[in-house]
């Protein structure tokens, strides 16, 4: 089961309404390599990977639910004075006259989320391979992020959610290497 | 809801998040070195520091989770304020 915790992961703070930001934000939310995929993808992986894997993709997936409610705090504190004029000027007309200012899960461009932005293999190296490239490409989109961001109390937040996917990545190459040497041994038996 | 809170509440929850994060990069490391005796031992140091600091916070400011004591005996606690609402 799972216990909510009331709190931040990190302390998330916002200078000034900025729906443009907000849209561009989405992508780590409902997109392929955002955080939502993340969390689902690590934690259904557990069931078939072995055992000396399953720590880390419980508590990595875990952890990506608290980045998902980062994020949405992000989206939520850039918009939620945003008057539907000034959403209309930054790209988000569709997304107001669907949702008004609820967040919903789909990318920078409006495609809704999709379970087809993540796999399940059944072969450990390959599920790892694949969680390593979702680290990577999510540490690149935060990147892209920041680049487009001139809000420095967010960049702070999303600096460290940037960090985190360095992290992520670098405990599934151990994983991997886990694997292998686990592989190799069983040869001598 | 936004900026209410009191700066006490701001500190101690920074705090907080702070001890948490020493825990989370520890869990992490422990999932891939599971027999590191000294990571075991600072696992254990920040885990019981973790849980006095968060007994503080929720005796001024309510439950961080279920199972936390609501000291107030005339207000649910766990109402909120909410992590995106301050």
């Amino acid at each position: 089961m799972w216990i909510y915790e009331k709190k931040l992961q990190y302390p998330v703070k916002v200078s000034t309404c900025n729906p443009t930001l907000a849209k561009y934000l989405v992508e780590q939310y409902g997109g392929a390599d955002g955080e939502l995929a993340a969390a689902l993808r690590y934690l259904n992986q557990r069931y078939t990977i072995p055992d000396k894997v399953i720590g880390l993709l419980t508590d990595i997936g875990t952890e990506e639910f608290a980045h998902l409610e980062m994020i949405a705090t992000m989206i939520y504190k850039l918009t939620k004075d945003a008057t539907p004029q000034q959403l209309k000027e930054a790209g988000l007309g569709e997304h107001y006259v669907q949702h008004d200012s609820a967040l919903f899960y789909n990318n920078s461009a409006g495609v809704p989320f999709s379970a087809t932005y993540f796999q399940a293999k059944g072969d450990p190296i390959a599920d790892l391979y694949e969680d390593i490239a979702a680290e990577e490409k999510a540490r690149a989109t935060y990147q892209w992020i920041i680049d487009m961001s001139d809000d420095p109390d967010l960049n702070d937040s999303l600096r460290y959610l940037r960090e985190r996917e360095i992290v992520h990545s670098q405990r599934f190459r151990e994983a991997v290497e886990i694997l292998k040497d686990e592989r190799d041994r069983q040869k001598f038996f | 809801m936004a900026n209410t809170m009191p700066i006490e509440y701001y500190q101690q929850l920074e705090e907080i998040q702070a001890i948490d994060f020493v825990i989370d990069e520890l869990v992490l490391y422990l999932d891939t070195h599971p027999t590191d005796q000294n990571a075991i031992q600072q696992y254990n140091h920040f885990a019981l520091y973790s849980k006095q600091i968060k007994q503080k916070f929720e005796e001024c400011y309510g439950p961080l989770q279920k199972g936390s004591v609501n000291n107030r005996q005339d207000y649910w606690e766990w109402s909120g304020p909410w992590p995106w609402q301050v």
